[in-house]
């Protein structure tokens, strides 16, 4: 049963195939027996899921039951849960218990999820393969040597892992699509103002976005459904009226128009994942599309770019775990700066100190011209190249990552590969603009992702895109060796 | 050398919102420690600010008040230093787009100098917590209860010449945050709070000297007190061969001296930006003209006419429409007694006394405009005289109760019968035999002054309840009959 998706689930639920809390136990009991392999949960809500389930079956015995009550759901441990650590993967917080929920926490535990638990990830979302977690990297179970991506990696590779329906995740610079693609699920970040941040942990809060990541498009238009929608707590959500996500995903996908944009496709790009995404190019085609191909000119720009705005932001988001008020401090501060030297030096690992360095240097007087406000500049650029394509085509496709999943300790130690791992993701991020990772295929036994972008809000035709798309193909099915289910 | 003394201030005006500029906690002071600091003032991880429109609302009234151009598109920016007392490890601010452009305020200090303080912009920002360094043995205690208070920073340009003409902008500042309603103008409490920006110059020289800040003064003597005190240090200093440091000062007022916080080179780099958690600030000309609607008259207008409409002098006129609730005050007291200069000279004279002497604000006045009107009424249609009246009031104010219940139930009422008065006049100049000698033999012009001691013994006789007018009536008329 753990191959079935989110939806298959819901009607095995409703039609009375088992009940929530035979669900939740069995969820239970496989990551008690196999996540040691993969590393993906930080904490298991065990006590909690076990209650909430029990809740959800009660409320489907009243008639109150809505479209995802009763489903197991594991969020990404920078989402803020009310009475369970909450700690970004950083040892900064691993002793940080979240005194409330947030947003997206709330709806959808208000929709009636389960939360198994809280799952692994690049310290402070900070990271593209997931070492950066101060609870040991996450393993893809595709190939235990690799990485399953990052920051999301505890979420996809849970996913993937079949350790849990679905997921949320986070998104700043390709945080739920490059893990996605790696991991051979799909997921969604949704556009910049769609989901709520309030009490998700700032990474860069003008990039930061929240977004499902499971299976199916399908079961990804069932979560956003919960998670979406304005929220006053957060000043930056889109003030817009509710969407069903799931509405339109049957819509034909004869006349739509795709843009592949020639920068995606440069030598750099891995000769598999080449051939895979133009496969599933192909395949759009047979369902009716047109296909051309467009340019985003300033796409190369998009990594410094990114890697001055991401930083600077990061370097004040983070200045509150100061050893002051919660978090680690450390033992015997002698006086004030001592305490705030040796808390945050010890606290935080080296890529979160290599950002707040980084950015700190960007923001400082005499070079914020020069390389802050230049990359403001360069981000209306890349906006606008989108905006401008976006007016010619309905969606832009590409590889969601250059490569398949690379080895662990493969780019550890040189940044900028890692960082370059972000190119076709990324640009989004500055953008504000909706993407989608699908499976489109496999090179050497290693999943493939599809990225189609859209433009604001535009995330149910994406869905409904990805969606077709699964209707013809099975890489979304395709589990990976070893794993039971 | 003749020296020139160059004056800015930056005041941080306390706003009367009733929750933080960024959250819905409560800004109430004298809460028990952290008690109103919620999540986001504590800056707990995955909070976001949201504004306060209460907030702009009043920095838009402030705005119009100084004549000040209104920023149309405000921007929030983050202010970067670590400090224990500031939660996030930024303070959120205005920088390049304030809220407030330039904008001017005209003075006028004891002395008549009369001068015209341009105001280079003001700001909306949040306050910080406090550190308390006392009772915690050797380590500090931390308040959070402050963090997030919305401010206006008010920044003039340097335009002032003097201590007293400091004072007397800040003064002006008051009058007008007070008479807005959008502080409440307690500065012992911290809602109006000062930095000066102090240098010296030789009388005649464009280039403005080296200036140092004092940093956060909480009264209007000690502004001047303090700027006096950097002034002569400053001069001293120069006199001597020395240099002005651009530094941070801070104004000890128990040693009446300034010292050193600390210089511009230990002054931090704030790496101010746009705070992304927030949205520029955006309003329209029909958001400001709607706010324009509801501006109180201002200190300025009211002075005018208070000084027109009640005949008073600039001097009264200026200080009864200084704070905003002492003019309310007065006019209400005007209304109910109907005589403008008998209501100042009460509310500037005994009822100011009270206040000064219990410490009170006249919002918390035990004595209302109302019951202080009816007293007045009671002088001007002789039922008492300014002295029992004086005696009403010290009741009134320690036990409450109208003028009449009082007058009555402590049997105050005037004589007014002449009948009983020249009984009394009759017994007093009967048994004042030296006296009335006195009186004989004076000089006519003389003896108006010696009819003192008569008035003296009559009011005693009457327990002070005998009209005075009527007395002096009645005595000189005897007494001359007496020299006939």
């Amino acid at each position: 049963m753990f191959d079935k998706t989110l939806a298959e689930l819901a009607q095995g639920l409703e039609r009375g195939d088992f009940s929530s809390s035979e669900l939740t136990q069995a969820y239970l009991q496989r990551i008690n027996a196999l996540d040691s392999r993969y590393n993906s949960f930080i904490t298991v809500t065990e006590e909690q899921a076990l209650a909430q389930a029990k809740a959800a079956d009660e409320a489907r015995a009243a008639g109150n039951a809505g479209a995802l009550c009763g489903l197991p759901i594991a969020h990404k441990d920078l989402f803020c849960t009310q009475g369970v650590r909450t700690s970004s993967a950083s040892k900064m917080l691993d002793n940080f218990v979240s005194p409330y929920d947030a947003t997206i926490v709330s709806r959808l535990k208000n929709a009636g999820t389960v939360m198994l638990g809280k799952l692994n990830m690049d310290e402070f979302a900070m990271g593209s393969s997931n070492e950066s977690s101060f609870y040991g990297a996450v393993r893809n179970p595709w190939d235990a040597e690799r990485v399953p991506g990052g920051s999301s990696g505890g979420s996809a590779a849970a996913v993937a892992a079949r350790l849990t329906p679905a997921a949320t995740g986070s998104d700043t610079g390709g945080s739920i699509r490059q893990p996605a693609a790696l991991c051979g699920i799909t997921g969604l970040k949704p556009t910049y103002g769609r989901v709520s941040r309030y009490g998700m942990i700032a990474f860069a809060s003008s990039l930061d976005q929240a977004g499902p990541m499971a299976q199916t498009a399908e079961d990804c238009g069932m979560i956003l459904n919960a998670m979406a929608g304005f929220d006053p707590m957060d000043s930056t959500s889109a003030e817009r009226d509710m969407e069903d996500f799931t509405a339109a995903l049957n819509q034909p996908l004869a006349g739509l128009k795709i843009g592949l944009p020639k920068e995606y496709f440069s030598e750099a790009l891995d000769a598999g994942v080449a051939e895979q995404v133009r496969n599933a190019v192909t395949e759009f085609e047979k369902l009716g599309a047109t296909v051309k191909e467009v340019s985003l000119p300033n796409t190369e720009l998009c990594i410094p770019a990114y890697y001055i705005l991401a930083p600077a932001e990061a370097s004040s988001n983070l200045s509150r775990f100061d050893g002051v008020r919660y978090g680690y401090r450390c033992d015997n501060p002698v006086d004030l700066e001592d305490l705030y030297k040796r808390s945050r030096g010890e606290g935080f690992g080296a890529e979160v100190k290599r950002r707040i360095m980084v950015g700190t240097y960007a923001l400082s007087a005499g070079y914020y011209d020069a390389y802050y406000r230049k990359a403001q500049q360069i981000r209306r650029m890349i906006q606008q190249d989108f905006i401008n394509v976006l007016n010619d085509v309905d969606v832009i496709m590409g590889p969601t990552t250059p490569h398949p999943a690379f080895k662990l300790g493969e780019k550890s130690s040189d940044p900028v590969s890692m960082y370059m791992e972000d190119i076709f993701t990324l640009s989004l991020n500055l953008a504000g603009l909706p993407g989608i990772s699908v499976p489109c295929g496999q090179t050497g036994g290693l999943p493939v992702g599809l990225q189609i972008i859209g433009n604001y809000f535009a995330e149910a035709k994406l869905l409904n895109i990805a969606h077709q798309f699964q209707q013809t193909t099975d890489w979304h099915k395709q589990i990976p060796a070893g794993v039971e289910v | 050398m003749e020296w020139e003394v160059v004056i800015g201030l930056e005041i941080h005006v306390q706003l009367a919102t009733k929750t933080k500029i960024f959250s819905g906690a409560s800004t109430a002071f004298g809460a028990e420690p952290n008690t109103q600091a919620c999540a986001v003032d504590l800056a707990l991880p995955g909070t976001l600010p949201v504004f306060n429109e209460n907030a702009l609302r009043m920095a838009v009234m402030f705005g119009l008040a100084v004549n000040a151009e209104i920023g149309k598109r405000s921007v929030f920016e983050r202010k970067n230093y670590f400090y224990p007392d500031l939660p996030k490890g930024y303070q959120t601010t205005q920088l390049a787009e304030p809220i407030v452009g330039p904008g001017f305020v005209d003075i006028e200090t004891d002395e008549g100098v009369q001068r015209r303080v341009r105001i280079h912009h003001a700001h909306l920002e949040e306050d910080a917590g406090k550190s308390l360094h006392e009772d915690f043995h050797g380590m500090s205690g931390i308040d959070l209860n402050r963090a997030g208070t919305p401010l206006v920073e008010i920044v003039s340009e340097p335009d002032m010449r003097s201590s007293k003409e400091a004072a007397a902008y800040a003064r002006k500042i008051h009058a007008i945050v007070t008479t807005l309603g959008i502080c409440d103008g307690n500065m012992a409490e911290g809602s109006m709070r000062c930095d000066c920006n102090v240098s010296v110059r030789p009388k005649g020289q464009e280039e403005l000297g080296t200036r140092t800040e004092l940093k956060n003064i909480n009264s209007f003597r000690f502004i001047e007190r303090a700027i006096d005190t950097e002034v002569a240090r400053q001069i001293d200093l120069i006199e001597d061969g020395g240099k002005v440091v651009q530094e941070t000062r801070l104004y000890d007022p128990d040693k009446n001296e300034t010292r050193s916080m600390r210089s511009k080179e230990e002054a931090n780099d704030y790496r101010y930006f746009p705070c992304p958690d927030l949205l520029p600030v955006i309003i329209d000309d029909s958001y400001i003209e709607a706010i324009r609607e509801t501006l109180p008259e201002l200190p300025d207008a009211r002075r005018d006419r208070f000084m027109s409409e009640y005949s008073l002098s600039e001097y009264d006129a200026g200080v009864l429409s200084a704070y905003r609730p002492q003019a309310d005050y007065y006019e209400q007291v005007v209304k109910q007694s109907g005589d403008a200069k008998l209501a100042a000279n009460w509310v500037m004279g005994e009822l100011a006394k009270f206040l000064n002497q219990n410490d009170t604000d006249i919002k918390d006045s035990p004595v209302s405009a109302e019951q202080l009107g009816g007293l007045l009424v009671r002088i001007k249609d002789n039922t008492i005289s300014g002295n029992i009246a004086k005696k009403v009031f010290e009741i009134m104010w320690s036990k409450g109760g109208s003028a009449d219940e009082i007058i009555e139930a402590e049997g105050l009422k005037q004589v007014t019968d002449t009948g009983a008065i020249e009984k009394i006049v009759d017994e007093v100049i009967a048994n004042a035999d030296k006296q009335v000698e006195q009186y004989k033999a004076a000089e006519p012009d003389k003896r108006g002054k010696m009819i003192g001691f008569f008035m003296g013994q009559v009011m005693k006789a009457t327990g002070g309840k005998a009209n005075p007018g009527a007395v002096t009536g009645i005595l000189k008329q005897k007494l001359d009959a007496l020299c006939d």
